[in-house]
């Protein structure tokens, strides 16, 4: 039980006063320069705080003084001031040609292996000053469309489609309009991992890969680039384009050797992420397919392939309000312990005395 | 709110919203600003921000889902040429409220009589820096396809590779 305090205001007036002074620094940074050269760091923010907007993000990281979490909180409330105008169509993922695209199953694939901007491959060496060299534009040929590598091994059966021929195209649950309920749908537990903390869903994935709920995956794709977002406003009366967003997108593709009701196929986990967020759309696309388990007929024995435990803990600004706030005062609280505490001590140490005077043991 | 004028084909209007929304406000501001007799401007709605939930789909074309929300601005202005006049709306995602009205201006003034003039001195113009910072930065990405090629599986005929 949590019992108010009152008082103290001057002092916390004063310590939000010295907290400021810690990180003003030399010279302020704009929030520009932070999401121009802190992007992934504010895709972090973003994804977490399930709000897209990396001028904001990079506002709150600013404010937050780094603290990803204190940061994400800071979007969540944001978010909770302004009135939502609609849902958007749902991204075409396969649309504009990515940044970046790359297959860990297929070496040769239509539209070619793309590595994009990314730190695979760098030599992980810290360096002294940071340069930025120019890039060379590759001439004359023009860019091959770049289709999901998903799609290509789908036209041959050997992996499990998209959705089953009769197919209705659902309303996806919200769980930031209604209380989440176990079990989940699929498009729950997606909207929950796109949210969900990035470390925890990376050491849930990485549990997987040890053994624990192992699904032997392979990355049959990544992919990173800018989509349209089409929006139908009720005034305009058809969708129209309202901007760009950048979302990075991992297709799992996992082995599955078949049961009495589905041929042995590859099964496959899916991650989508805002910004450049390759470790979390990785990581979900793994948590994803464990969390798939029941599907399959496979024995739920191992932490990501337990929903209500993945989906209960995934939220970081559930998990940091919860284990923080045993800081704030519980004095009466720990009070009342502390007199329960007492009065056993007391009728322990009666009864130990009785026993020692007759029993040596 | 009914368009002033015949209505627009829709994809006609997905061209021009397009443009449009990936202008930035310092482009829309200057074009705004040289436009000749401007007409009076009235907010029939002052851009507003809100947010949009924007999905996406279970392995890309399965069941759709919440992935998050983005920030968007709106505005709708109407337009005043004398006895003329013209309704536009704007829905530009991001927190900007300067771009979400000048994006409702300059739609207000695709559904006036000055469509062609905007089409010609907007839309063309801004459509085609845009698609020239769309071709440079797809020309950068090409310079980074890799061609890899498998080494253990090719040189056959060694029985110690064998694992």
């Amino acid at each position: 039980m949590y019992v108010a305090v009152k008082g103290g205001e001057k002092a916390i007036e004063n310590a939000h006063a010295l907290l400021a002074k810690r990180g003003s620094g030399q010279e302020r940074v704009t929030a520009q320069q932070i999401s121009e050269q802190m992007g992934v760091l504010v895709s972090r923010v973003m994804n977490e705080g399930s709000l897209y907007d990396p001028e904001l993000a990079a506002k709150a990281l600013l404010q937050a003084q780094g603290d990803v979490l204190e940061a994400i909180t800071l979007l969540r409330s944001y978010r909770t001031t302004l009135p939502r105008f609609g849902v958007t169509a749902a991204l075409d993922t396969g649309a504009l040609p990515p940044e970046r695209r790359i297959s860990a199953t297929f070496k040769d694939i239509p539209g070619g292996q793309q590595l994009g901007a990314t730190f695979d491959y760098t030599h992980r060496l810290l360096a002294e000053e940071l340069h930025t060299p120019e890039v060379p534009a590759a001439q004359g040929e023009a860019a091959e469309a770049m289709p999901r590598v998903t799609d290509l091994l789908g036209r041959s059966a050997l992996v499990e489609p998209d959705h089953p021929q009769d197919w209705a195209d659902p309303e996806p649950g919200d769980l930031t309009r209604e209380p989440a309920t176990f079990p989940m749908s699929r498009a729950e537990r997606l909207q929950a991992l796109a949210r969900g903390d990035e470390g925890f869903l990376l050491s849930l994935g990485y549990s997987t890969q040890r053994g624990f709920g192992n699904t032997h995956p392979f990355a049959g794709e990544v992919r990173i680039g800018e989509i349209e977002v089409l929006f139908e406003a009720p005034e305009i009366g058809h969708e129209v384009p309202i901007g760009r967003i950048e979302v990075t997108e991992c297709q799992m593709v996992n082995q599955f050797v078949g049961s009495a009701e589905k041929p042995p196929q590859f099964t496959r986990g899916y991650g989508l992420s805002f910004g450049r967020a390759e470790r979390k759309a990785m990581s979900m696309a793994l948590v994803d397919r464990a969390l798939r388990a029941a599907e399959f007929g496979e024995r739920a024995v191992s932490p990501a392939q337990d929903e209500e435990f993945v989906i209960s803990h995934c939220d970081n600004v559930q998990a940091t309000g919860f284990v923080e706030h045993l800081k704030l005062p519980h004095y009466v609280d720990f009070q009342a312990e502390l007199v329960l505490l007492r009065q056993l001590g007391a009728e322990f140490g009666q009864s130990t005395d009785g026993r020692a005077s007759n029993d040596p043991d | 709110m009914a368009d002033s004028h015949t209505a627009v084909p829709p994809e006609q209007r997905q061209r021009t919203a397009r443009v449009l929304a990936g202008a930035s406000a310092a482009e829309l501001a200057e074009l705004w600003r040289n436009w000749p007799n401007r007409p009076e401007v009235e907010y029939l709605r002052a851009p507003e921000s809100g947010l949009v939930m924007v999905q996406g789909r279970a392995g890309g074309t399965g069941d759709r889902f919440n992935l998050g929300e983005a920030t968007v601005t709106r505005a709708t202005v109407a337009l005043h040429t004398g006895a003329e006049q013209a309704v536009g709306t704007a829905y530009v995602l991001g927190s900007h409220p300067e771009h979400a009205g000048l994006a409702a201006i300059f739609d207000a003034l695709l559904n006036s009589g000055q469509r062609e003039q905007v089409l010609t001195e907007v839309i063309t113009a801004l459509e085609q820096r845009q698609n020239a910072q769309d071709a440079a930065r797809r020309a950068e990405a090409r310079s980074t396809v890799v061609d890899f090629f498998t080494v253990a599986r090719e040189n056959d005929g060694d029985e110690e590779d064998e694992e």
